[in-house]
């Protein structure tokens, strides 16, 4: 067995970003969380600020000894993630620390988009844009601002595509924390000045996502970065089990089980393989009945190398250079790609990619039958959807929950050639009334054309 | 023709701590500078190679600003003055 050093653990009430209601302890405590386990060789770790097995470079996980985990337990948590704490690599106070509270989003009955696409079991969104800064990162920062508190690290810092840049800066705001947050120079306005208001250090960095991920994988091990967690390098086993409370609440929301079909969005393929974590914890701690389940993603073509993969039939995932309107998907090397293999082959669910006129379409599709306007990602995962019924992929009849992970506010730069007003008229009764006579005569127009196609 | 390589956290066991290396590869190639820095630093190359000699899955390499994976893999020429970046492949968001 090998192992590595453990920093000394940092719970000093008087920290900032530690409530004072936070409870010392003699040493680093991360709940139910007994180890991490290199997921290539199986080597084991204590638990600490280490990522990458030093035997043969695999990514390490979270391993756990669950104790007393019951619904009731759950249900009588608190109104968020933290509700399962028990199952995460958290202290039990972890919620009580100052943070942003995401979690338990809608799950949205679409019987409209059901329609729509001609499905005839109950489609679901799971609807994340409602987290804190309206993605589903905020669920993994907090678990990865968690680890470092554990863990002594003052700042806390990202590599990010735009969701995470803003989970990051906000959070550290919140608890009061230093911030360094890296990104692409390219990144959609929205997510750049949104990351900027919440204050700490943005680096813009001439460059795609890959060179950032680059930098900020060699900036760690460098003394100028000893105070530093970066949630999605050193804190990266804690940071992505947080993804798994998308998978427990989807199976909590549906009444303590689990659905037939889920569409998720792949940049890392973290989300996807954490959602299908959550569900086998669950079926193994006796939480839900174990049903079968197919679990699919989806990629925008500009930067579809898990796609491509399990179209190719091929184990390893061959990186990209992405170029995609979807940016927060954009990750040209994704490391958790094979897993997200692993799991969409082993559940018979399939992996599609669509292009950026269809991400689009996606968006306008799932607000205009839903009122949910979803960032590019989730016009990646709707258009997916549409694809996998048009191959035969995926089952209409069966009970399906989609992944929408981001705010569309946040990507207006997408659809801005897209849409507009129906009309700019003179504040004058006649024009308004010309312009919905003109509306409706083509709307009939569409409607006939479409029933005579 | 010397070739400086950054060594990452994990490996530094293997250079007494040392986050930079640099060696003088007697082939100008990216195989050339890991039999240096073997040379250099007695076990490293297993870390990164895996017993066929391929670049383990989960490590990235880069020559100068190119990941290998792009170019010639363990064949990417090296020149006077190469930059090698050897990192572990994590996952982003």
């Amino acid at each position: 067995m090998s192992t590595i050093h453990v920093p000394p653990g940092s719970t000093d009430p008087e920290r900032p970003g530690t409530s004072p209601d936070a409870r010392p302890a003699a040493g680093p405590d991360f709940g139910p969380a007994a180890r991490l386990t290199c997921r290539e060789c199986g080597a084991t770790y204590e638990l600490g600020a280490a990522y990458a097995c030093a035997e043969c470079f695999g990514p390490l996980e979270v391993g756990y000894d669950f104790t007393d985990v019951t619904r009731e337990r759950i249900e009588s948590g608190p109104p968020n993630m933290w509700r399962y704490s028990c199952l995460l690599p958290v202290a039990p106070y972890a919620g009580d620390e100052r943070n942003l509270n995401p979690g338990l989003t809608r799950l949205v009955r679409a019987d409209n988009l059901a329609a729509a696409l001609g499905m005839t079991g109950t489609l679901w969104v799971k609807d994340d844009s409602g987290n804190p800064t309206h993605s589903f990162k905020d669920r993994v920062v907090a678990v990865a601002q968690s680890a470092a508190r554990r863990l002594g690290l003052g700042t806390i810092a990202c590599a990010s595509t735009g969701n995470l840049a803003n989970a990051v800066a906000a959070a550290a705001a919140r608890a009061g924390q230093d911030s360094v947050v890296v990104i692409p120079s390219n990144l959609e306005d929205g997510k750049v000045l949104t990351t900027a208001a919440y204050g700490g250090i943005l680096l813009a960095v001439d460059g795609n996502y890959d060179d950032v991920n680059r930098l900020c994988s060699e900036l760690v091990g460098d003394p100028l970065t000893e105070d530093w967690g970066f949630v999605n390098v050193n804190l990266r086993p804690y940071y992505a089990e947080g993804s798994k409370t998308v998978g427990y609440e989807i199976a909590e929301q549906l009444g303590w089980r689990l659905p037939q079909q889920v569409v998720a969005p792949i940049a890392s393929g973290s989300l996807l393989t954490k959602v299908d974590k959550a569900f086998r914890e669950f079926v193994s701690l006796g939480l839900v009945e174990d049903t079968a389940y197919q679990v699919y993603g989806a990629q925008a073509t500009g930067c579809s190398p898990v796609s491509t993969a399990f179209r190719e039939g091929h184990d390893v995932v061959r990186p990209v250079r992405p170029d995609t309107i979807a940016k927060s998907l954009a990750i040209g090397n994704p490391a958790d790609g094979p897993y997200a293999l692993d799991v969409v082959r082993r559940t018979g669910g399939a992996i599609e990619d669509v292009s950026d006129a269809e991400v689009v379409e996606g968006i306008r599709l799932l607000a205009e039958t839903e009122g949910i306007f979803a960032e590019t990602a989730g016009g990646v995962v709707i258009a997916t959807l549409r694809k996998l019924l048009a191959t035969g992929a995926l089952d209409p009849a069966a009970e399906t929950v989609v992944l929408n992970t981001g705010d569309g506010l946040k990507t207006l730069d997408a659809i801005a050639e897209h849409v507009g007003p129906t009309a700019t008229i003179a504040h004058d009764v006649d024009e308004v009334t010309r312009v919905l006579a003109e509306h409706h005569a083509r709307l009939t127009l569409e409607a006939n054309a479409t029933a005579l196609a | 023709m010397s070739v400086s390589v950054r060594i990452p956290t994990i490996l530094r066991t293997y250079t007494d701590g040392a986050s930079e290396v640099t060696v003088e590869p007697a082939e100008p190639t990216l195989s050339g500078v890991l039999d240096a820095l073997e040379a250099a630093a007695p076990g490293i190359r297993a870390r990164v190679l895996d017993d066929a000699g391929a670049l383990r899955r989960f490590v990235n390499v880069y020559v100068d600003d190119d990941d290998v994976r792009f170019t010639d893999g363990l064949a990417t020429p090296t020149k006077a003055g190469t930059r090698i970046s050897i990192i572990p492949a994590v996952a982003g968001g």
